[in-house]
């Protein structure tokens, strides 16, 4: 078990970059408690996998620090980091049985038959694999391969951190649900410090305590999943979290009033607004407009029915806006208004949450 | 679930059927046609059944050069299956290095046949060879052309020297095609250098060293033209394999009857031995 | 005018894929199939394209028998879950591909390449190869390939799969537009209610190789003919229990009874299996006939801005769907509120009654 702290560390894939855009993972300082759940969510290509790897000491960063309990593991394997990690793809010994492959980690460091025995029994109960551990690994099903590679990730009693790979992608959809709920009880259990990689927000919002999410390189915002949706620190994170996502509309702001189309709208931060931005966007999550008699005037130009709720596409002048409204509400047709939660409607400033403290902990 | 049957595509396999028939049925034929026949040219025949079979399956010079045979095939798979995997095991997996060594490798199998024996016959030579001189020169007295032991080991050597290269490249692209994440699982894993191979190269290269040992197996069990080029089956007819055998029987003979005879019984005893190999090396795959 | 399927089965070896099937699709509209993996939504396509011959039964199209016309003879485009293009053709030749097969002239060829391109968002990468493009601009140019001849039938296999779930997000706004002016049929086979939802038309859901209903999405959504339809057209799955129903009272066998105020008045008395939405189970009351049920949480579930409870009743699993993001303990005992209008009364042989 153990806290993991990175120092100033960034990553190209080749020679250090001399433009900040070629950093495969651009340099960044973060904390990862003791004995937490962690998930890195964010789109393809976006670093998460090079942060993975990094952590577990398949890459060597171009620079900066990684820190276990304040060691420095810069330059260590991955086997003197000791840590366990689960990846895409199920790895398994093809030739070994399901009892060998979940025994192979202990094994190979030595720990004695006889607790061999017990770890690997504990671990395949845990994962319902009790019944096939006389089995040959490679009769089994894509699902039940990769319950192996958890198992083997998980075996270990010592480890300083069990990291997750997208572990779920081969996974058939209706399966899905029970591993995702195995691993996040499995932290619950065994409280060890766990680092899941994700595309997928309902693996992250569901497996972690904190989420990090990660876009173009960068951390754009570290919280819980009740922060991320209900603060977006980042326009990304309110596009990102959330179907649909956070709806963004170009805005001025004046005397600390924001100001759309000519006309004012309430938020909560438009008051903490400096000035000197190149882009002010309002965003509001869709679950938080209304239709309402008055507020901006718009255009109803689709409803789409999604069965819990109706996704209502509007536009505000040449800007598209939606809106969730529940089954049964009334839904105008043609010209109506809309209003927006005025404390859940915050100004974003070249992306950035305006008048946000944390701000900087976040880079 | 995905599979269409359509009768249409077997007309897409005819030229094949065709190629086949011409390059092996066709000649097959004739030589089972010779087998069973007397022939004294003008085109007379007289039937002769199994007579030449008996022939041949009694033939002491036959049982002689299919033990010389047997003896060489084993030798030469014992040493380049293994030799052939630990150099695929050492060459560079990514990097600039990667094409100067697969063109290094793939080089003795770009030289004709012929060439090679010659060369190895040049090479082996105890007065001016180079391999020859030097062995001489450690104070081993060699000469392929009187030792029969001198012979065996040339001649081992020279196919070593060709063919190894074959199951390197074999083994190589297998090696490559193995996911890098299976190298990370094991090093996370705490697996040493020797589980890596034994638990993930060696089942993962399973398909690809039964391919090689085959074709190995079949390739070594018909050669022909080196040895004739380098020790023409000598000394004496120490390294007379069953092709020079058989050569000999059919052209210098013109015994077409029983060299007809010896090359359906040769053909069996490669279709057989194949046969064997592939079964007991897929046995348990099944399922 | 219409797509038939007439007592279609298929069967390969002893494996039955498809039992017995009658199905009509008429022509200009939009028809979903779904199902979970392996119901038989992609024999059911190969079936309608002509990839497969039927075992038993009739395929006709437009008044003809076309069961054993192969595809090549019929005018279908299909675009699979995994994203097929010409490697080596650029995006403005792979589009034109099919148009280039029908030798169309080159003018145009050209016009309606840059239409389809148009719409599917694609005129910048033209020129690109697909190797260049990300996962959701390839699929785009194999959806635009599909779409820029006149076929007849389209069918989508699964076509937003393999993507990630924000451009899957996009992609499922934007597909139902392009076939709005269209007189071509429209079939698009997926696991997930909620694509099926907003694609619209009709929806066929499929269960081991039947289809267990077949009419307008939003009518088969909300009134499941019987169980099985309601459990294929439902995720999170559908809360399942049985209950006695007497003078407005209804009593969940191992678990809480509850007044159904003015609701389910249609309904007689009797045994019945009640089932409800995750959706219409709510951490707080939305409803005027609300009702209160608990039970011990089992796991907990986050997305991006749903809350998701599983917790045991007797011995049923139930399912819980709000919104927003509100964490819950496992263990802990949940008190959550059904809207009782919204319960489906299924009778004894799964049907729908009320």
């Amino acid at each position: 078990m153990a806290r993991i702290s990175f120092h100033d560390l960034a990553h190209a894939y080749g020679p250090a970059p001399s433009s900040p855009e070629h950093w495969a993972l651009k340099p960044m300082t973060m904390t990862l408690e003791d004995g937490g759940a962690y998930a890195l969510l964010g789109p393809s290509g976006c670093g998460k996998t090079t942060l993975l790897n990094l952590t577990s000491g398949l890459l060597t960063p171009t620079k900066g620090r990684i820190e276990f309990d304040r060691v420095d593991v810069t330059h260590k394997t991955p086997e003197e980091r000791n840590i366990a990690q689960v990846f895409q793809f199920p790895v398994i010994y093809d030739t070994m049985t399901v009892y060998d492959n979940l025994a192979f980690p202990l094994r190979n460091r030595g720990v004695d038959e006889a607790t061999v025995a017990t770890r690997v029994k504990g671990i395949a109960g845990m994962l319902d694999l009790s019944s096939t551990l006389q089995k040959r690994a490679s009769g089994l099903t894509a699902d039940g391969k990769q319950k192996i590679s958890l198992g083997r990730g998980l075996v270990r009693s010592d480890v300083n951190v069990i990291m997750f790979d997208e572990p779920l992608t081969v996974i058939d959809p209706h399966l899905k649900w029970e591993l995702r709920s195995k691993l996040k009880e499995l932290h619950q259990r065994i409280r060890r410090t766990m680092i899941y990689v994700t595309h997928d927000q309902t693996e992250a919002l569901t497996f972690a305590d904190k989420v990090v999410v990660m876009n173009d390189g960068q951390v754009v915002q570290i919280g819980t999943p009740v922060e991320l949706f209900e603060r977006p620190r980042h326009t990304f994170v309110g596009h990102f979290i959330g179907s649909p996502g956070m709806n963004l509309i170009n805005c001025d702001v004046r005397d600390g009033k924001a100001v759309i189309g000519g006309g004012e709208v309430a938020t909560e931060n438009a008051a903490k607004y400096k000035g000197g931005a190149r882009t002010l966007q309002l965003g509001i999550r869709p679950e938080f407009v209304k239709f309402s008699s008055e507020g901006l005037p718009v255009e109803v130009t689709k409803v789409a029915d999604a069965g819990r709720f109706n996704i209502v596409s509007v536009q505000a002048g040449n800007q598209p806006l939606k809106l969730l409204v529940p089954q049964g509400a009334a839904i105008p047709s043609g010209s109506a208004k809309v209003a927006f939660d005025p404390a859940r409607a915050r100004i974003y400033a070249d992306g950035w949450l305006v008048g946000d403290d944390a701000r900087g902990a976040a880079q | 679930m995905k599979k269409t049957f359509d009768n249409k595509a077997w007309f897409l396999v005819l030229p094949v059927f065709l190629m086949v028939l011409f390059n092996s049925l066709i000649p097959l034929m004739t030589v089972v046609n010779y087998s069973v026949q007397e022939t004294f040219g003008n085109n007379e025949f007289f039937w002769s059944g199994t007579r030449w079979f008996e022939q041949v399956l009694h033939d002491r010079q036959f049982h002689e050069s299919l033990m010389r045979q047997i003896i060489f095939t084993g030798l030469v798979l014992l040493i380049q299956i293994p030799l052939g995997l630990a150099i695929a095991l050492c060459m560079p997996r990514k990097g600039p290095w990667v094409s100067v060594c697969l063109v290094l490798i793939a080089l003795p199998l770009l030289v004709p046949w012929n060439v090679v024996g010659s060369m190895w016959n040049i090479m082996a030579l105890p007065d001016i060879g180079l391999l020859g001189k030097a062995i001489n020169g450690l104070g081993i007295s060699f000469n392929y052309t009187r030792q029969p032991l001198a012979a065996w080991f040339t001649v081992v050597l020279m196919d070593v020297w060709h063919w190894t290269s074959l199951v390197v490249l074999l083994c190589y692209a297998g090696l490559v095609s193995i996911p890098d994440a299976y190298y990370q699982a094991a090093q996370v894993d705490g697996a040493s250098r020797w589980s890596v191979f034994r638990y993930i190269q060696l089942p993962k290269l399973k398909h690809v060293l039964t391919i090689a040992i085959l074709l190995r197996f079949m390739d070594s069990f018909m050669i022909y033209t080196e040895v004739i080029v380098l020790t023409g089956g000598g000394p004496g007819s120490t390294t007379k394999f069953l092709s020079i055998d058989l050569v000999q029987k059919a052209l210098g003979g013109f015994d077409l009857g029983p060299a007809a005879a010896f090359s359906i019984v040769y053909f069996l005893i490669i279709l057989f031995l194949s046969w064997l190999f592939y079964t007991l090396m897929m046995r348990g795959e099944a399922k | 005018m219409s797509l038939e399927l007439r007592n279609v089965t298929k069967r390969v070896g002893a494996d039955t894929y498809i039992y017995e099937t009658n199905l009509v699709l008429a022509d200009g509209s939009l028809n979903v199939l779904l199902g979970p993996t392996l119901a038989g939504k992609t024999t059911l396509m190969q079936l309608m394209a002509g990839l497969e011959k039927p075992t038993t039964g009739e395929v006709w199209f437009r008044g003809k028998n076309v069961t054993g016309v192969p595809v090549q003879k019929r005018n279908v485009s299909m675009v699979y879950q995994q994203f097929i293009n010409y490697p080596n053709f650029s995006v403005r030749e792979n589009i034109a591909a099919p148009l280039r097969v029908a030798r169309m002239n080159e003018a145009e060829i050209d016009r309606r390449v840059m239409q389809a391109a148009e719409i599917l968002r694609l005129t910048p990468m033209l020129d690109r190869r697909p190797s260049q493009l990300s996962g959701g601009q390839q699929q785009r140019t194999a959806i635009a390939r599909a779409i820029v001849k006149d076929s007849d039938i389209i069918l989508f296999d699964e076509p937003l799969a393999n993507l990630d779930y924000k451009l899957r997000e996009e992609l499922r706004d934007e597909l139902p537009k392009l076939f709005a002016q269209r007189n071509c049929i429209v079939v698009y086979a997926t696991t997930e209610p909620a694509e099926a939802l907003l694609f619209g038309g009709n929806t066929a859901t499929l269960h081991e190789g039947r289809i267990t209903q077949f009419c307008p999405t939003a009518r088969g959504y909300r009134r499941p003919k019987d169980i099985v339809s309601a459990r294929v057209f439902s995720d999170p799955p559908i809360n399942t229990h049985a209950a006695v129903k007497v003078n407005g009272e209804l009593t969940l066998v191992d678990g809480p009874q509850w007044s159904l105020g003015d609701g389910a008045r249609d309904v007689p008395d009797g045994n019945y299996t009640i089932a409800i939405r995750p959706h219409h189970v709510t951490m707080k009351p939305v409803a005027a006939n609300s009702a209160t049920i608990e039970g011990r949480v089992l796991i907990t579930e986050l997305s991006g801005s749903e809350s998701v409870i599983h917790f045991k009743v007797g011995n049923e699993t139930w399912v819980s769907q709000s919104h927003g993001i509100h964490p819950v303990e496992v263990g802990a005992q949940a008190r959550l509120h059904v809207d009782t209008d919204q319960i489906l009364y299924y009778g004894p042989s799964e049907e729908l009654v009320g």
